[in-house]
């Protein structure tokens, strides 16, 4: 099974030279930790700037210069800043390569779930939906199950919606997922983690075709 | 040129009137109208419908409004970092608008450039896209989202002269430039307002017709909300 640092270094693997990335909150900001350094990709933060690099070091922070979780981050030689229509035209025009984002579900159809819980939690969508709406290439990093335990791939999305048919690929602790227009396929099993462990907490529609392989991390 | 210099931000938000509709830039607390805000919690204007991405703290930002009772409407993409909003909220005091982040962005800007709506595909087939006007377009369909009408729009700009040119700062132009022009009047404040002739006309970001009134701003606290580092080796 993976943790969140196995999981962002698995997706790392997806994202290839050339690339201009957008990294959601939580999970998919650590996935710039794991990029192969010998790759250039260049990341977007949807609050208006290309080209992020880490954190400052103490002393350096810049109130001015923060990605799109409200952090305090450096920009790297090449680096751009612009206003927020022009970020959501790189977004919504499709100029953005890749995609990866959490989520609280995801149905066997690609719908996604992930900015609201009626009665809850209610703290808006902010780019997603835009985000999941344009973009081609959609990996969602996320864990396989809530802390209820209950599985968050589904077969339909109980909470409200952010984007219909649109997720590609999953990566979780137990696995990874292509959504495909049959269901969920089996691409790949975690460490340790057997084919039936992954059938027992996914509750869509799961393709197992063939042997399953560990993933290579 | 036409001289668009208030003395203060007294005299730059002169005609705002309790039931008005604000825009204000800012991501987060980066790039927000400080002097503005502080200036309608004094005036203490109320019912007021606020178009802006987030809504502050519970301590500084649009936060301070809120903290009075002074917002009856916001409409943002994201609200969260700010408890006194959930109270309000969830008690029905406060109604609030959540709308996707680029959308709100271009909403802001078709007002600017004149276009009364534009189709989007963020959120087809979510809430918001219901009661709405749908439209497919090459195979894919889109939701049709109109520009704001807003009284005021209040601006935070890096530096800018007399004749109401801009210049932005890092990740705090985010909504800032979308916003100019965007509503009847727009009022920018500026770190540093320059000398007319000091900024390359080259380097402007928002040429001053978009800015009715500007004015320099003074002790800006520019509060850093997620304050991340890396040690030195």
């Amino acid at each position: 099974m993976l943790d969140k640092n196995g999981i962002a270094k698995r997706i790392a693997k997806e994202v290839k030279d050339g690339y201009y990335v957008n990294l959601g909150i939580g999970i998919p900001t650590l996935v710039a930790n794991f990029v192969r350094d010998d790759i250039e990709v260049e990341f977007q933060s949807e609050n208006g700037v290309l080209g992020m690099g880490p954190f400052p070091f103490e002393g350096d922070e810049d109130a001015d210069v923060i990605n799109a979780g409200k952090q305090t981050i450096t920009t790297l030689p090449g680096a751009s800043f612009f206003d927020s229509a022009t970020s959501f035209s790189m977004i919504r025009g499709q100029h953005v390569d890749l995609t990866i984002l959490g989520a609280m579900e995801v149905a066997e159809n690609g719908d996604i779930a992930n900015w609201k819980i009626p009665g809850k939690m209610v703290k808006g969508m902010g780019g997603a939906m835009d985000l999941v709406a344009s973009a081609e290439n959609i990996i969602v990093a996320m864990m396989h199950t809530n802390r209820a335990g209950d599985s968050k791939l589904l077969k339909s999305c109980t909470l409200p919606l952010t984007g219909v048919g649109c997720v590609k690929k999953i990566v979780t602790n137990l696995a990874v997922i292509e959504v495909t227009a049959e269901g969920f396929k089996l691409l790949e099993r975690a460490p340790g983690v057997s084919v039936e462990e992954i059938q027992k907490a996914t509750e869509g529609h799961l393709i197992i075709e063939g042997e399953i392989p560990e993933m290579a991390i | 040129m036409i001289n668009k210099k208030v003395a203060n931000v007294t005299e730059a938000i002169q005609g705002v009137r309790d039931n008005m509709t604000f825009m204000f830039g800012g991501f987060g607390l980066s790039g927000i109208p400080e002097n503005a805000i502080a200036e309608l919690v004094k005036l203490n204007v109320k019912g007021l419908t606020c178009i802006s991405n987030n809504a502050g703290v519970d301590d500084f930002g649009l936060g301070l409004l809120l903290q009075q009772k002074q917002i009856k409407k916001m409409i943002s993409s994201y609200v969260g970092e700010n408890d006194e909003f959930e109270r309000q909220m969830l008690s029905g005091e406060l109604e609030v608008e959540l709308i996707p982040q680029g959308t709100l962005a271009e909403r802001a800007r078709a007002a600017q450039a004149g276009f009364p709506a534009f189709y989007t595909p963020a959120g087809y087939g979510t809430e918001v896209a219901e009661g709405k006007e749908t439209r497919e377009f090459n195979g894919k369909m889109y939701v049709l989202e109109h520009a704001f009408k807003a009284d005021f729009g209040f601006i935070k700009a890096w530096k800018g002269d007399a004749a109401g040119n801009l210049v932005f700062k890092g990740t705090a132009r985010n909504f800032n430039p979308n916003m100019c022009g965007a509503a009847n009047i727009t009022v920018a404040e500026v770190e540093e307002l320059v000398p007319v002739g000091e900024l390359d006309p080259n380097q402007i970001h928002i040429p001053g017709i978009f800015v009715q009134r500007i004015f320099e701003g003074a002790h800006y606290e520019k509060r850093i909300e997620q304050r991340t580092v890396r040690q030195r080796s």
